[in-house]
């Protein structure tokens, strides 16, 4: 059991370090000054505070959407709606913090309640579809994300328009709606704290509380799981709704912590990335923030990198295919994987002779 | 000395799971034999012939046919060879008639357009030639399993084969349908083919086997001609000593009713009525034995008690309270114990550890719930261990995930669950299939221990030995019905239990009725 899923984490290194050197060769083809380019990609993150914090700013969502994520994923169930569940969740946000009286701690607080119930609300969509109807969540959670997005999007320009600015944003927050900040400049806000907080109430959701063991033992079984006395409808529609909550946070912290009103035009993206985040962390919360980190570090470094030469940040998504392709792939270095087992139990035969 | 056919030396075969089928079997097949493959379940019989047909790549291992060393890397690999293969599971297209099926994949074609009529008369020549005879015409989903496993057999024969494999062939026949194929495969060998039937009954074997090669636990265990050993050799080779095992058993003190089924019915979607009023009761202190054919009833009955399958109407009452359609965990609320039939697919999570695995029908109850939310994980753990010692579940901890364990030990944590929740009922669904001896017989006794115990235990079994051996009482089950009933098995033999079995002797109703005491 140790081997193998150190084994898994081998066969997660040996996978990143190869799609490494595969965009290196990208470069080399790419740019005039390969060695200059791939430099900023691979140290830019790290070189200046600024970058710094910017790399850990872009981790944040990747944190919970990964989160929200693994959730579903332990229960063997799919989740492709944290995309909406995080859009329709900064919507709520939104509203609240531009429609609430300003209190002091208290405003933020009902922002963030209001993003996870709408997340919640997104994602009871699909959960009592599949578990009262048996509808692919496949389907239906990938649809709820255009009807997040285009309600969402009517919703803000005709009640939370910012008219005084040129394109479709919300009105500012007031100072009572803002995240605070751990350090003023950069924007360098509360988001990583309160994201390694919820990768702490998500362990122990999944592996101290009742209905996580409902969830994980219905990924590992649902038969037996139905035969032992579990509710499995039940506890599918449980996983997806807290999933959904923690994606409708993380829309939450997005608007308060970073940009101060809604601005988005497009789905944001980031609940997809959630399901690379999930599949790298191998549905582990506690490898989720390793994970989101690892992908905001590639995604800020590709930013830098364009900024920096001439090479185009769109590599950064090869590099990810590249990642995603080796790591899902059963067949990479299952050889070895095969041969270290085959070795294991001829042991242990001889043993039992 | 004739060259032998097949040959498959030293075949190893490690799953990806580190489960070891094969550990280096040697296995040898003459032209012109019917060679019985005989094993018990999990003896990697079925793991040795997938190899053959290349279904399943070997570990190591070279494999033999008419004397050249070939390799077999999927089934049109064996198909060109000549080794065909007829599966437990048929896989023919109900739909499609039954010249479509044969000819599937090689279709006979005029000009660009499939033609049935060659189709149709294909199947008769074919059929004529080895006197397996089908209606071309008619829909495979019309027509009854001996037929379908003919239709099986004569597609392996189009392709050319000259080796057929039959994996256990006569499970899913009656008496007759087996008879009609074992004549057939005696006259297939008279025109020239060889045959490798896996079975594990044994008086097949001495009907119509030439040879028996017998595994066990993955490792050769015995070769022999039929004609020099007898039926109690083989059985011996099979399981490597007496099967008589040691059951601790005393004559049954029962006491009130805790199971009253009554005229349990079952129609499953799209068929025929599949059981036809269903009841019996079961008391505390005693062991109500189901015997039966598989595929009768018996498992649709134990999953209506259970509450996984709904059934069409009747009454299910544990210690007076009504349990027909109640879910599963009601059911297990009433003080109900379940030990299912299939262990991978409804006994365990392979992949969570047997800690886990042991509290899926208590984990929300004290000791090992906190609060209203929580889990003890340390309570679980603590129950682990207990159990894992208590039960001689081989595992270095009870942290362990299920899946790395033997048959035997997997089943021994199934056990460990459903014999620990102090259950009034149990119900016990072929506990002992594919296991080795040791924890047959631990399982065996720990029943009879909890019937001591003033549980009332419902056995399923399709193994008459473990029926016989367990039971206070039995019924028969045969097409959803219960044809017969023993208020004591003394004097009941195999033989008698047999025609009942097989539907060819039925109780009257007034004596099926007493199976309800009160």
């Amino acid at each position: 059991m140790k081997k193998t899923s150190s084994f898994e984490f081998i066969r997660i290194l040996v996978a990143i370090g190869i799609s490494l050197i595969l965009g290196f060769l990208l470069t080399l083809l790419l740019s005039k000054d390969p060695i200059h380019a791939y430099k900023y990609f691979l140290y830019g993150p790290l070189s200046k505070t600024r970058r710094i914090i910017e790399f850990i700013n872009n981790s944040v969502p990747l944190i919970f959407t990964g989160l929200a994520v693994s959730i579903v994923f332990k229960a063997e169930q799919f989740n492709i709606g944290a995309e909406g569940q995080l859009f329709i969740g900064a919507v709520a946000g939104t509203a609240v913090a531009i429609l609430f009286p300003h209190i002091q701690i208290l405003h933020i607080i009902l922002v963030f309640i209001a993003a996870m119930i709408a997340g919640m609300l997104w994602a009871a969509v699909p959960g009592i579809l599949k578990s009262k109807l048996n509808a692919s969540e496949l389907v239906s959670s990938l649809m709820m994300n255009y009807v997040a997005f285009y309600l969402g999007l009517y919703f803000v320009n005709y009640y939370l328009r910012d008219k005084n600015a040129g394109f479709l944003v919300s009105y500012k927050f007031p100072k009572t709606a803002w995240l605070p900040y751990l350090y003023r400049r950069y924007h360098f806000h509360y988001g990583i704290i309160v994201a390694l907080v919820f990768v702490v109430l998500v362990w122990y959701l999944l592996y101290r509380t009742k209905i996580g063991y409902e969830i994980r033992m219905i990924g590992y079984n649902l038969k037996f799981s139905e035969a032992g006395g579990i509710n499995v409808p039940n506890t599918i529609f449980s996983a997806q709704v807290i999933s959904g909550a923690v994606a409708g946070i993380a829309g939450a912290i997005e608007v308060t912590g970073l940009y101060h009103r809604f601005l988005w035009q497009n789905l944001p993206g980031y609940g997809f990335d959630g399901i690379i985040v999930a599949l790298l962390a191998r549905n582990n919360p506690i490898g989720v923030p390793f994970a989101a980190l690892f992908l905001g570090y590639l995604r800020t470094g590709a930013r830098i990198m364009e900024r920096q030469s001439d090479m185009s940040a769109e590599m950064v998504t090869v590099l990810q295919a590249f990642v995603i392709l080796l790591v899902t792939a059963q067949a990479f270095l299952s050889t070895w994987k095969q041969r270290m087992i085959e070795k294991a139990s001829r042991k242990e035969e001889e043993e039992n002779e | 000395m004739e060259t032998p056919i097949l040959e498959m030396r030293d075949i190893v075969k490690i799953y990806p799971n580190g489960v070891m089928a094969n550990k280096g079997v040697n296995f040898k097949v003459m032209p012109g034999e019917i060679h019985a493959l005989l094993g018990e379940n999990g003896a990697g019989k079925t793991t040795l012939m997938n190899i053959l047909f290349g279904l399943q790549a070997p570990t190591s291992g070279e494999i033999f046919y008419k004397g050249k060393k070939v390799k077999i890397a999927s089934p049109h690999d064996a198909i060109r060879l000549g080794i065909g293969m007829v599966h437990q599971h048929f896989m023919l297209v109900p739909s499609l008639t039954v010249a479509e099926n044969i000819v599937l994949g090689m279709e006979p074609k005029r000009g660009v357009f499939f033609s049935k009529e060659d189709a149709y008369r294909i199947t008769k020549e074919i059929g004529e030639k080895y006197g397996l005879e089908v209606p071309p015409k008619e829909r495979v989903q019309d027509l009854p399993v001996g037929i379908r496993q003919r239709i099986e057999i004569l597609k392996t024969l189009l392709r050319g084969a000259e080796l057929l494999v039959l994996d256990e062939p006569t499970a899913v026949l009656t008496p007759q349908e087996t008879e009609e194929l074992f004549d057939a495969l005696k006259k297939l060998v008279s025109q020239g083919k060889t045959i490798i039937f896996i079975t594990h009954k044994l008086r097949e074997v001495k009907e119509i086997g030439d040879r028996i090669t017998v595994l066990r636990n993955g490792k050769n265990a015995g070769e022999a001609l039929v004609k020099d050993v007898t039926e109690e050799d083989m059985s011996r080779m099979m399981v490597g000593r007496d099967v008589e095992l040691i059951i601790h058993k005393t004559p049954s003190k029962p006491g009130e009713v805790i199971l009253h089924v009554e005229n349990i019915e079952y129609t499953p979607p799209g068929h025929n009525k599949l059981l036809k009023g269903i009841s019996f009761s079961v008391r505390e202190g005693e062991i109500l034995g189901i015997a039966g054919v598989e595929g009768n009833g018996q498992r649709e009955l134990i999953e209506i008690l259970t509450g996984l399958r709904e059934g069409d109407s009747g009454s299910v009452k544990v210690r007076g309270k009504e349990l027909f359609g109640a879910t599963p965990r009601e059911i297990r609320l009433a003080s109900v114990a379940h030990i299912p039939e299939d262990r991978m697919a409804r006994g365990v999570a392979a992949l969570a550890s047997i800690e886990e695995n042991l509290v899926v029908d208590r984990y929300f109850l004290p000791p090992f719930s906190k609060g209203k939310f929580s889990i003890d994980v340390k309570k679980i753990h603590e129950n682990g261990e207990k159990l894992v010692k208590e039960f001689g579940i081989k595992a270095k901890s009870s942290v362990v995930p299920v899946e790395m364990l033997s048959g035997g030990n997997i089943q021994k944590v199934v056990v460990a669950r459903e014999f620990t929740s102090n259950a009034k009922l149990i119900i016990a669904n072929q506990p002992t299939r594919g296991i080795d001896v040791g924890a047959t017989e631990f399982i065996r006794n720990r029943l009879v221990d909890e019937r001591d115990r003033g549980a009332a235990v419902l056995l399923v079994s399709a193994d008459l030995m473990e029926v016989m051996q367990l039971s206070d009482r039995l019924i028969v089950m045969y097409e959803g019905e219960i044809v017969g009933y023993f208020d004591s098995l003394d004097g009941l033999t195999e033989q008698e239990l047999g025609k009942y079995m097989l539907g060819i002797k039925k109780d009257a109703p007034e004596k099926i009725k007493e199976a309800v005491v009160s």
